[in-house]
């Protein structure tokens, strides 16, 4: 797999190092000279010096035989060209651009151009570690359609102490783990609930925190 | 933003150089009701007297910015920075997300001119076009004095 990236900084050179530690080609783009030279002293990757968004540059960093290409430079306008014209000119298969302005991800999506925003991804991840410490979001499944969350059912929740089967659990919800005492239990009806359980939970992003609601007894 | 005038247009003119300065200070002489953004305040003092329109100091890539330009009522959205791909985003947007009529983005690079007239972009590329003035008067019969026959 070859892999190019166009950009700079510390996420540039870890990505590279990354690529390579898998076994992919990576070329990089940057602009500046200076930082052009470092990263090639510190990486086994090659380096071009240049403007990414030039068609000549593109070429010369071998994009015709490439899989991949990551634009992430600090310039929305950049990652959108860069993107279009290694898909649109040269058939790169994938290519993904980093949307600075968070609001760019979806006008990046109506272009074409798959785009993610650090933003966006950095203050979810908060939002979901700090602001519940008893509710941990495991994984997104199917892009961030489904979502998996593990719950430490606290003394307050109007769950302790019911059968499952007399738990009312909002629509597309599913309880499908309970861990207690280390021992994971997948649970049927008869299954109580105790405080201290954890429960990894199914939930659909809809209603994700009404779920989440149901289970910690706020907002009742 | 409509205006009265029958013939007039709400244009938006992005980039205030010296071509962008140039055709909002025209276009607003000619009775347009013309917003013109760029980044840059100072770049505002180049406008002719004549300019009645308005003026949005910002980045011209950020939506919130565009909004406020009131986009979505644009009839032509003309983009004219120094920078190729400000340009040819903002040309984008305008045509994919507000719908604008009329967009017209100045290329500077006639190769990444020629992806984007694929996707619908009119642009225009100044090196192209003094390129072909320029080989137009090679290919002339030389006159005596210089002048045009």
């Amino acid at each position: 797999m070859k892999v190019i990236i166009v950009g700079g900084g510390k996420t540039t050179y870890f990505l590279s190092r990354n690529f390579t530690s898998k076994g992919y080609e990576v070329v990089i783009i940057n602009r500046n000279k200076e930082e052009s030279i470092k990263l090639a002293r510190q990486l086994s990757a090659m380096v071009i010096c240049g403007d990414g968004s030039n068609i000549q540059v593109l070429k010369e960093a071998g994009i015709m035989g490439a899989d991949a290409i990551l634009a992430i430079t600090p310039n929305d306008q950049d990652n959108l060209v860069i993107c279009q014209l290694a898909s649109l000119k040269f058939d790169v298969p994938r290519t993904v651009a980093l949307a600075n302005d968070p609001n760019n991800t979806e006008i990046f999506e109506k272009l074409g151009v798959s785009a993610f925003s650090t933003t966006h991804i950095v203050s979810s991840l908060i939002e979901q570690r700090v602001s519940l410490e008893h509710i941990l979001n495991l994984l997104p499944v199917s892009e961030g359609k489904v979502n998996v969350t593990e719950i430490v059912l606290e003394k307050s929740s109007p769950f302790v102490g019911k059968a499952l089967k007399y738990i009312e659990l909002p629509e597309n919800s599913l309880i499908a783990v309970l861990i207690r005492d280390n021992k994971p239990i997948v649970p049927r009806g008869n299954n109580d609930l105790k405080a201290g359980d954890r429960l990894v939970l199914i939930t659909l992003p809809d209603n994700h925190g009404a779920v989440l609601k149901a289970f910690t007894g706020e907002g009742k | 933003m409509k205006n009265p005038k029958l013939d007039s247009k709400y244009i938006i003119v992005i980039g205030c150089g010296r071509l962008g300065s140039y055709l909002a200070s025209y276009l607003s002489a000619n009775g347009n009701s013309v917003v013109v953004i760029d980044k840059n305040e100072n770049s505002f003092n180049d406008l002719s007297v004549d300019f009645s329109g308005f003026k949005i100091d910002g980045d011209a890539t950020q939506l919130s910015v565009l909004k406020k330009a009131k986009m979505k009522n644009a009839d032509i959205l003309i983009a004219t920075t120094l920078e190729d791909n400000i340009n040819l985003m903002v040309a984008q947007v305008a045509k994919k997300v507000f719908h604008v009529p009329k967009v017209l983005a100045r290329v500077f690079d006639p190769k990444r001119e020629e992806v984007y007239a694929q996707l619908g972009i009119s642009t225009i590329s100044p090196t192209s076009v003094a390129a072909e003035i320029f080989i137009d008067e090679v290919n002339k019969p030389n006159t005596q004095d210089g002048t045009e026959q």
